[in-house]
């Protein structure tokens, strides 16, 4: 198994696979998070979370995602890094965006502001769930009002929308890359693949970048 | 000095089969420790070397390209011929062989055109094997197409890659011999003397072309497959690096030149365009299956092509040989195109071209064809070309997209235009039975000797010969040499002769580097092409052969008085590469003259314009030319001809004819 | 022949392997017919003429299949044409007074040699480590005994066509040889004569791809946009397959 941190093509693999699975996770995520659209009051939502937060089966689960995600962010900028190394001598006149998208050539810089953003949205949000809550939880004291206190912030609202359009971009890449380095190639089935994949990069951050955006505006409360 | 051709004795289909079962072997253990070095990694150079190799020899291959599998092999377009007969067509390995010595104008030595017959089937076999991806048919079944000269399909092909697919074939198996440690490579490597030791070929001195440094390299026996001489010409269909030079070197070291002035002028290439043209562009012959090629009927007609109505075209060829009709062989549809353009029926805006017209075939073969097959009845004539041109395109898309790349016409739209060009020599090397030249222990494979085509070389056959030499002819012929040499021990490169070779390779770029004139290299190269094209070329006659020679002295004198090479030598100095050359261009150059001018009859790609029949047709002169010129170099540019006598035993010669 | 045109060249002039390079301007009188490669003829007589030193460049057959003519043209490998070589690629593709830069193929695997050369042996010793099939002369069976689907044919042919020119490399952000290394595996996975060493071959070639020094694909898709061959980006997908199915059967 060594060849999954030695081999070019192994680390591929590491990357896609934990790529897909954090795609799957974000569609779990978002759905979850769509809960405060039924606007009432963040009842519906604050279910979910509880459930997310105490299923012995997700927290399991959530070691495994966490591993995943560790993977695809020290893989993900050792092979940055070691890709830039492969090319000393730069070129004067760069042509890339005659060949390829700028985001597809970015995946580290905007891996890197997603897990900047991450870090941040850790802190507002997974610590507050994990540690927090379980340990006073109160009518008062819920992960949806959590919610409702930071977005009234507008920095935070700037800086979740920006991490979702990074996540967009990424996975505008990312998604249809995955299935490319898993060696999905179809005449008919890669086309589906990358339709789908622009869909879902376009709509999941959409939502998950609606819910600051109108929390802030005080239409869900 | 006695030309002895070794032919083997007994019934010409059974020479190759007896001699393979006579001929001496060496045992492995011996193989092991005798040394082969391989000039030039084409198809007859990869196939040699790799085969040798896996035989068990120790073998050293060259070249002066960046990686083997640049050869200039791979540019070859049409396809390669055997003699499966699986279109059931009534071919045989003596209709290969019949067609080849007919082509070729009855100039070839019989025994090896049979013997190349013979393999031609282990060829497609063996490459198949390495996963050469030839076109097939629905069925799974190889697929075949005709070529110029015959009369069945034996044409086997990948799209217009063919000669590509084949190279790359070679050189795999050549490369997996590299990495297994049984060939050591030798790229951007030239070779610029072969060395001698007590008569027999011992080893090269080679060049660094990235260092500028000089090898010595030491080899039981040399190979030398480095291709045609076509760029004597300085505009052909060749690479811009294809040279004579490692064969001129051997040339001078006492091998014999055979019927250098044999040239074969390919009728289907893009025409000059203009004075900075570096190169000409093939057109493959497979396009004379579905072109038709006319001129207009009225001289300097200058309306648009598709202006003209079918009635005022001259179908030249069709008009003048109506069996063959397009697909005669390319001596004779090169010098039907010169006539008509000479006569003043030359189209395109330099008047030296000719039209290569798909219209017919599209529409009417193929685009009715498909029609039938989709069940449209009554199609107009948009849809029968939009049918045929998918097919025409399957079958020929990169060469329709590369003469559009190149003249900015589409020739789905308009015919092409082409003119012929030098393509091909067929004179080389002299070698005898087992391809070894006058020199022991040197032996010449491919485009680089003169043996198989005569006068004149059918399409397709050029792969064929190479593979057929590298594959399956050197592999037995060089044990009959090489049994004898398992007691001579590797000659140390500290030996007076690599010493003196080395010397005179020395020497030679010192003087050139030396004289630091005002031209440059590739001024003199296209002058040199520029006599060599209108003396010696398509149409040949005394007096412009004596001016030709009188001129080439003129030009070599020169030369060494004022080309300018820039750099040094100790660095990759491809200018010095060039100079080299063109040096030996300039003596090859004259030698082709003399030959050209001591064969007073016309023979293939041979004309000389004093013996022609009143139709303008080739007039051999069978009693005193059916023979083999073999040039032996006596230094300061004099040569002694030989002849090697050619026996026709079984094939009744006749006039040529495709009418 | 058409207009007369002039080209301003920035061109990349390095010495060895050993020395840094920098940027030489040219003025050059191109005409639409020539051919790039025509129009650095040109500019080399004038400097020859000038007492200069030539730019060094490699090409040979100049009709875009022998893979050597390797420039980088305004930041695209082979300019700005798609499917062609530069050999292949016209003046009439520019503009009276366009000012054009060119530059060598850049990447730790392929090293300079002089100006515009590189060296790229990298691609050979890859294709040594497994981009063949193991058959020794004379052990053929009859070719037509291996009958093979035209549509499997094609798609082998169609990798099969890799002129090996490392245009996918120069364009590749990662300098990432996948694409070169995908249309060898595609061509010799997908005919039954590549089967024995089907699984073999794969690690073998990957692993000297490794240790040559490319990067890892990301996927960009580049190389199948510069590929003057138009290889197309489903054999790297096939290649990332055929790897990993040989890695899971512990080869």
């Amino acid at each position: 198994m060594s060849f999954l941190f030695s081999s070019s093509l192994g680390r591929k693999l590491v990357m896609a696979v934990t790529g897909v699975s954090l795609i799957a996770f974000l569609l779990v995520h978002c759905l979850i998070n769509a809960m405060v659209f039924f606007n009432d009051g963040g009842a519906t939502f604050n279910v979910a979370a509880e459930f997310m937060s105490s299923n012995w089966l997700i927290r399991t689960a959530e070691i495994g995602l966490f591993v995943g995600l560790l993977l695809h962010i020290v893989q993900g900028l050792w092979l940055v890094g070691d890709n830039r190394k492969k090319r000393k001598s730069r070129y004067q006149i760069d042509g890339g965006s005659a060949n390829s998208t700028w985001y597809s050539r970015s995946m580290g810089l905007l891996g890197t502001i997603i897990l900047i953003f991450l870090v941040l949205h850790l802190k507002h949000f997974w610590v507050v769930s994990r540690f927090e809550i379980p340990h006073g939880i109160t009518e008062e004291h819920t992960l949806f009002h959590e919610m409702v206190e930071i977005f009234l912030n507008p920095v935070a609202v700037i800086v979740y929308v920006l991490g979702c359009i990074s996540l967009s971009y990424h996975l505008l890449h990312g998604f249809s890359s995955a299935f490319q380095t898993l060696g999905v190639n179809h005449k008919s089935y890669t086309p589906l693949i990358k339709s789908l994949g622009v869909v879902f990069s376009i709509v999941i951050p959409l939502i998950f970048a609606a819910i600051p955006v109108v929390m802030h505006l005080g239409l869900i409360k | 000095m006695k030309l002895e051709s070794k032919v083997p004795q007994g019934e010409l289909s059974t020479k190759w089969t007896q001699y393979k079962s006579s001929v001496p072997l060496v045992n492995p253990a011996n193989k092991r420790n005798l040394n082969i070095i391989v000039v030039g990694t084409g198809l007859a150079g990869a196939s040699a070397a790799s085969t040798l190799a896996e035989m068990g020899y120790k073998v050293s291959a060259f070249c002066f390209q960046d990686s083997p599998r640049r050869a200039h092999s791979i540019a070859a377009q049409g396809g390669i011929n055997a003699a499966k007969n699986y279109q059931n067509d009534g071919d045989s390995v003596y209709r290969l062989f019949y067609d080849t010595i007919k082509g070729g104008d009855y100039r070839s030595r019989e025994a090896n055109v049979h013997r190349l017959a013979e393999v031609s089937t282990n060829i497609i076999d063996q490459c198949v094997a390495q996963g050469v991806p030839f076109a097939r048919e629905y069925g799974g079944t190889l697929s075949n197409r005709s070529f110029g000269g015959t009369q069945v399909q034996r044409t086997f092909y990948a799209a217009g890659q063919t000669g590509q697919q084949l190279l790359l074939g070679a050189y795999s198996a050549l490369e997996r011999q590299i990495g297994l440690g049984n060939v050591k490579m030798y790229a951007r490597h030239e070779m610029i003397e072969v060395v001698k030791v007590d008569g027999k070929a011992r080893g090269i001195i080679a060049r660094n072309l990235v260092t500028g440094e000089l090898e010595r390299h030491f080899g039981h026996a040399v190979l030398l497959c480095t291709g045609g001489y076509g760029n004597v010409f300085y505009l052909s269909t060749n690479a811009m690096g294809s040279n004579v030079t490692a064969a001129w070197k051997a040339h001078k070291s006492g091998a014999l030149m055979a019927n250098p002035c044999f040239t074969q002028i390919h009728p289907t290439c893009i025409p000059v365009s203009g004075h900075y043209q570096s190169k000409l562009t093939l057109m493959s012959e497979s396009l004379r299956n579905d072109g038709r090629i006319w001129v207009p009927k009225k001289k300097d007609d200058n309306r648009a092509p598709n202006n003209i109505p079918e009635e005022e075209r001259d179908y030249y060829l069709e008009r003048r040989y109506p069996a063959f009709g397009n697909l005669v062989p390319r001596d004779i549809a090169s010098r039907a195109a010169k006539e008509r353009c000479d006569a003043g029926y030359g189209v395109g805006p330099s008047k030296m071209a000719v039209y290569l017209d798909f219209k017919y075939n599209m529409t009417e073969k193929y685009g009715r064809a498909e029609a039938t097959k989709r069940g449209i009845s009554n199609p107009d004539d948009a849809t029968l070309v939009a049918l045929g041109k998918e097919l025409i395109e399957e079958k020929y898309g990169n060469l329709f997209d590369m003469y559009k790349q190149i003249t900015d016409e589409d020739p789905y739209e308009v015919p092409m235009r082409i003119y012929p060009a030098v393509h091909y020599t067929m004179g080389g090397l002299w070698v005898d039975y087992e391809l070894q030249t006058s020199v022991p222990g040197l032996y010449a494979l491919g485009e680089a000797n003169f043996s198989d085509h005569g006068a004149n070389r059918l399409g397709a056959s050029a792969l064929m010969q190479g593979l057929a030499d590298g594959y399956f002819v050197i592999p037995y012929t060089i044990g009959s040499y090489l049994s004898k040499e398992i007691h001579t021990k590797p000659i140390p490169t500290d030996h007076e002769a690599f010493i003196e070779a080395e010397k005179r390779a020395k020497d030679r770029i010192n003087q050139l580097m030396g004289i630091q004139g005002t031209r440059s290299v590739e001024s003199y190269h296209r002058e040199l092409g520029k006599i060599m094209w209108d003396k010696c070329g398509m149409a040949r006659n005394e007096k412009g052969l004596k001016e030709a020679i009188e001129e080439i002295k003129a030009l070599r004198e020169d030369f060494y008085k004022n080309v300018r090479i820039p750099g040094s030598v100790d660095e990759f100095n491809p200018e010095l590469d060039k100079a080299g050359r063109v040096a030996d261009f300039l003596e090859l150059g004259e030698l082709m003259c003399h030959d050209a001018l001591n064969r007073n009859e016309s023979c293939g790609g041979h004309f000389r314009e004093e013996y022609q029949t009143e139709e303008g047709e080739a007039m051999r002169n069978d009693n005193d030319f059916t023979c083999v010129f073999a040039w032996e170099n006596k230094g300061e540019n004099n040569w002694e001809l030989h002849r090697e006598e050619l026996n026709y035993e079984n094939i009744k010669i006749q006039q040529r004819s495709y009418k | 022949m058409g207009n007369s045109m002039k080209i301003n060249l920035k061109v990349w002039r390095q010495k060895n392997q050993n020395t840094t390079g920098l940027f030489e301007t040219y003025s050059v009188e191109a005409s639409p017919d020539m051919s790039f490669l025509e129009m650095f003829d040109v500019l080399n007589e004038q400097l020859i003429e000038d007492g200069k030193e030539p730019v060094a460049f490699d090409h040979d057959c100049r009709e875009g299949i022998c893979g050597m003519c390797s420039m980088v043209i305004n930041g695209r490998p082979h300019g700005p044409k798609q499917g062609v070589t530069t050999c292949q690629l016209h003046m009439r593709s520019f503009k009276d007074g366009d000012t054009v830069v060119v530059e060598p193929w850049r990447s730790n695997a392929f090293p300079v040699i002089k100006d515009l050369s590189v060296n790229r042996g990298a691609f050979d010793r890859i294709i040594a480590s497994g981009g063949f099939v193991s058959v020794n002369t004379g052990s053929a069976v009859d070719a037509n005994s291996i009958l093979i689907p035209k549509d499997i044919a094609d798609t082998a042919f169609e990798a099969a066509t890799c002129i090996g020119c490392g245009a996918c490399v120069s364009a590749c952000k990662n300098a990432s040889a996948m694409l070169f290394v995908g249309a060898k595996v595609t061509q010799l996975s997908e005919l039954p004569q590549g089967q024995a060493e089907r699984e073999s071959r794969v690690v073998a070639m990957v692993n000297q791809m490794d240790a040559e020094g490319f990067g890892a694909c990301s996927n960009t898709g580049a190389c199948a946009a510069e590929c003057p061959k138009e290889i197309p980006l489903s054999v790297i997908a096939n290649l990332n397959r055929e790897y990993y199915k040989a890695k899971l059967n512990g080869k």
